[in-house]
């Protein structure tokens, strides 16, 4: 693991991307194909869940320290990341090693994934020894691997630039063959740096093409015949496999949704072999689309029972077709992909359907369109270049979301906790409430939108200003009014306000502000689109 | 019960018996200094008391024509009805606790204080008391430090690394104490010329004038514009970070030398490539330590997490333990 965790190391030891390339593509070319597996998989984002409850590294670490709990709980507190807090308070009681040379794939092979057989004092004797027998950066990175949240501060682009660059392939092949189920075998890092391709795995889902915000006027985009323009729809962005008899449903996160949305599998049943299509998963009610939290109630839901699939029923609304007749037809224009998907899905019955194109002979047409947005529950408008391939990411140039601005209320602070990776050393994450009568109800939780100094600024206010502390979250003086901006609102009985924001983040601090100035819950629930009686 | 022999009053902490503050933050008559930060020596004090070996820093501090009295550490001196001494804090150059005695009590503030060593400064001398007056700053275990010695090691790698891919090494420090400790430290590693920001040019030369043996220096404003830094090591304090200053050492890493680098988020959050863990404050196990060494029974906490060393010595330690509330910062960048 030594090798592992000086890539660790370098990683975390500078800011300069290219300098984080360099390290990554260094140890892909030097590392046995076995171990650069296991980093892939790491470095991708990718994580061994359920190797061990934290709330037993935590009794192991007071049991090897002897402190007292809430000495453990402030100093968590402090430093935000438990991972590092555990590494940092062993390393008071533990002598450096000698030297550990075990290598990475037999770490997680042997030893990492036979915890989840053990029983707890196993499981204690196992992880204990382990500590002791690494320096202190090897029992961080161990910690990483044990707790499941392994931010290194490089993102998936970084490292397929990296295996490109170490492999001699295009980053978009790279970012194809580690889509999906990727398996860290020394096999499969074989298969991903091999110049040929070599078949592939059937439920492997194409990279997303992502849009990006449209700044200026649509006009400077050129004729708005060479454009299709559709509602960008508030669901789940995912891709529909047919492959060998055989359905895969991937969201955009690369979670197989297999078994969440067993109408939308049914319907895609009926489409021939060898077609992908992209689209978005919804809830559709009374041949609308209902708000997202409509759709959190189905998302983690395997099975979902009968009353479930009537009251809150899904439907993939298909954008794209990737793949038709078992060929990969992303380089064919979108006008040509879009004829070719609705022949193929028009009279379709069931839960998949085609995103209908809006009709439209000039840009101020369209801008009237996107004025409706909020009121048909979408967004705002998808602009697509018509003659463009279905590229890679967030490819700037063909693909545009032209999002209606958001709303915005001012609310108070009311609560706030650290946040995590980077400022986990600082209170980012906070509630915020709005009047009703005499008290403040919480009615959002945002983190988003404030510049570093503000946030260093928010924080040592916080510090100063707690009242009470719950575990990691305090609840703070009501004295800071923030002017939140969201996307949308819905009625909500899972919330205490009664109704809940959509993607709320901090767009402006209001020093100007006192707290008898912030909105009240009934000027909130003014913003609800009006219900159609 | 007897009255307190320091108490907190609207100036800082004040003797009744010896008439003087220690640290005022509001003008007094008479003000013993324990050592010349910013939090801890301010203007406007009638007259001054420090170390003989603090004396130097702190006028160069303190505005011109200020009333300064130097004494010897361990030298006894009588203020009022108290009689007063000065003892080794090891923080940096001149750094005292200051020791009250007053019929059979004895009371100790200790300023700021490290235990470890430290080629600038004399060593901190453990002051026998009743009632200890602590710092705690890094009142945490997480917190413990390395030997500066061996990070003097790194540093000097890290530089000589830099310096082969062809870029400037500038390292982030406060500019009095730890900026001359590093240029102690790295003394034994090599004998070439460090390149300094302005605002350390004179404590450096301060320290030199002690005797204290550092590396050779030369200030950045000396060099042509177009000088090439492409090897050098620069230490420069962090308020220059990501000013226009840093322009002229085009490509460069940048690396903090503070105790704050313990915890990962603490550097990343500021945007710094490395960070080097070497502070002048007590670390965990040294704060304990020495209030356990110094036998007192009552402890005061200053600065920092004074609620985790309160809490830690009341429940753990079985000592009477309270904090204090003063203005002193703690060096936000040590
Ligand atoms: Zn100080
Ligand atoms: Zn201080």
């Amino acid at each position: 693991m030594q090798r592992f965790t000086a890539l660790y190391q370098a990683l975390d030891e500078t800011n300069a991307t290219g300098a984080k390339v360099a390290a990554m593509r260094s140890y892909f070319e030097s590392a046995p194909p076995e171990d650069a597996a296991w980093a892939v998989y790491f470095l991708t984002g990718r994580r061994l869940k359920r190797l061990v409850p934290t709330a037993e590294l935590k009794q192991w670490v007071l049991a090897a320290t002897g402190m007292p709990d809430w000495l453990l709980e402030e100093t968590y507190a402090s430093v935000g990341d438990l991972a590092e807090t555990l590494a940092l308070l062993l390393d008071s009681e533990l002598a450096p090693p000698e030297s550990e040379d075990m290598p990475l794939h037999r770490w997680v092979g042997e030893r990492l994934l036979a915890l989840r057989g053990m029983e707890p004092e196993q499981r204690q004797h196992a992880v204990t020894a382990w500590w002791a027998e690494l320096p202190t950066g090897g029992r961080f990175v161990l910690n990483k691997m044990l707790t499941g949240a392994f931010r290194v501060g490089v993102s998936r682009r970084l490292v397929v630039r990296a295996l490109a660059q170490a492999s001699g392939l295009d980053a978009a092949t790279v970012t194809h063959r580690l889509m999906g189920h990727w398996e860290p075998t020394a096999a499969a890092f074989g298969d991903l740096l091999d110049p040929e391709d070599r078949g592939e795995d059937a439920s492997r889902p194409y990279p997303f093409f992502l849009a990006s915000p449209l700044e200026g006027k649509p006009a400077s985009l050129g004729p708005v015949a060479e454009w299709q323009a559709e509602w960008k729809w508030d669901g789940i962005r995912g891709q529909l496999l047919r492959r060998n008899g055989d359905c895969y449903l991937w969201s955009r996160g690369e979670d197989l949704m297999e078994g969440r949305f067993p109408e939308i599998e049914e319907a895609a049943e009926r489409l021939p072999d060898g077609v992908v299509l992209d689209g978005e998963i919804l809830i559709w009610i009374d041949d609308a689309p209902a708000p997202f939290h409509q759709l959190q109630r189905r998302i983690g839901r395997l099975k979902p029972s009968a009353r479930m699939l009537r009251e809150v029923p899904a439907l993939f609304l298909a954008y794209d077709l990737l793949e038709w007749r078992g060929e990969d037809c992303r380089q064919h224009p979108l006008g040509q992909r879009r004829q070719r998907m609705e022949a193929l899905l028009n009279g379709m019955e069931g839960a998949i359907r085609v995103s209908r194109p809006l009709a439209a002979n000039s840009w101020t047409e369209l801008a009237a369109h996107r004025e409706q947005a909020r009121e048909l529950g979408t967004e705002g408008l998808m602009l697509k270049r018509l003659g463009s391939p279905y590229r890679v990411g967030r490819t700037r140039g063909d693909w545009w979301k032209w999002k209606l601005d958001p709303l915005t209320i001012d609310a108070v602070m009311l609560y706030a906790q650290p946040g995590h990776g980077r400022r986990s050393s600082l209170f980012t994450d906070y509630t915020f409430g709005v009047w009703s009568g005499e008290t403040l109800v919480p009615v959002a939780k945002a983190y988003s939108g404030l510049d570093n100094v503000e946030i260093e600024a928010l924080d040592r206010w916080i510090r100063g200003n707690t009242i009470e502390r719950f575990g990691p979250v305090r609840s703070v003086r009501a004295d800071q009014v923030f002017e939140l901006a969201f996307e949308g609102i819905a009625e909500s009985s899972r919330h205490k306000s009664g109704v809940a924001l959509r993607f709320p983040r901090i767009s402006r601090w209001r020093h100007d502000l006192g707290i008898k100035d912030a909105d009240t819950l009934e000027q909130v629930r003014a913003l609800l689109p009006e219900q159609p009686s | 019960m007897a009255e307190d022999l320091i108490q907190l009053s609207p100036a800082g902490l004040y003797c009744p018996a010896g008439g003087f503050h220690i640290d005022p933050w509001r003008p007094v008559q008479r003000a013993v200094i324990t050592h010349a930060h910013g939090d801890h020596a301010r203007g406007g004090m009638g007259v001054y008391v420090s170390s003989h070996d603090g004396l130097a820093l702190l006028r160069s501090r303190l505005p011109r024509g200020s009333l300064l009295r130097g004494v010897g550490y361990g030298r006894r001196f009588r203020m009022g009805r108290a009689w007063v001494s000065l003892h080794p804090a090891g923080h940096i150059l001149g750094s005292s606790q200051v020791r009250v005695e007053l019929g059979d009590r004895v009371w100790v503030a200790s300023g700021d204080f490290k235990r470890d060593p430290d080629p600038t400064c004399a060593p901190f001398e453990v002051v026998p008391c009743d009632t200890f007056i602590t710092e705690a700053t890094f009142a945490l275990p997480i917190y413990r430090w390395r030997p500066a010695s061996l990070v003097a090691v790194d540093i000097h790698e890290w530089w000589q690394q830099n310096a082969e891919a062809g870029k400037a090494s500038v390292l982030f420090c406060y500019a009095l104490g730890k900026a001359q400790r590093l240029l102690a430290e790295l003394a034994a590693h090599t004998a070439d010329t460090v390149y300094l920001h302005g605002a350390m040019v004179p404590l450096t030369r301060t320290y030199r004038e002690a005797g204290v043996a550092m590396l050779p220096t030369e200030p950045v404003s000396e060099l042509p514009a177009r000088h090439d830094f492409s090897r050098a090591l620069i230490l420069a304090p962090p308020s220059a970070a990501g000013s226009p200053w840093m322009r002229r050492f085009r490509s460069h890493v940048s690396g903090f030398a503070s105790g704050w680098m313990r915890v990962r988020g603490n550097r990343r959050r500021r945007g710094y490539d490395r960070g080097f863990i070497v502070s002048d404050h007590a670390d965990w196990p040294s704060l304990i330590r020495t209030i356990r060494e110094t036998g007192a029974q009552r402890v005061l906490a200053t600065h920092g997490r004074t609620d985790v060393l309160v809490r830690y010595l009341r429940e753990i330690e079985r000592v009477d333990a309270a904090p204090l509330v003063t203005p002193y910062s703690g060096e936000a960048d040590d």
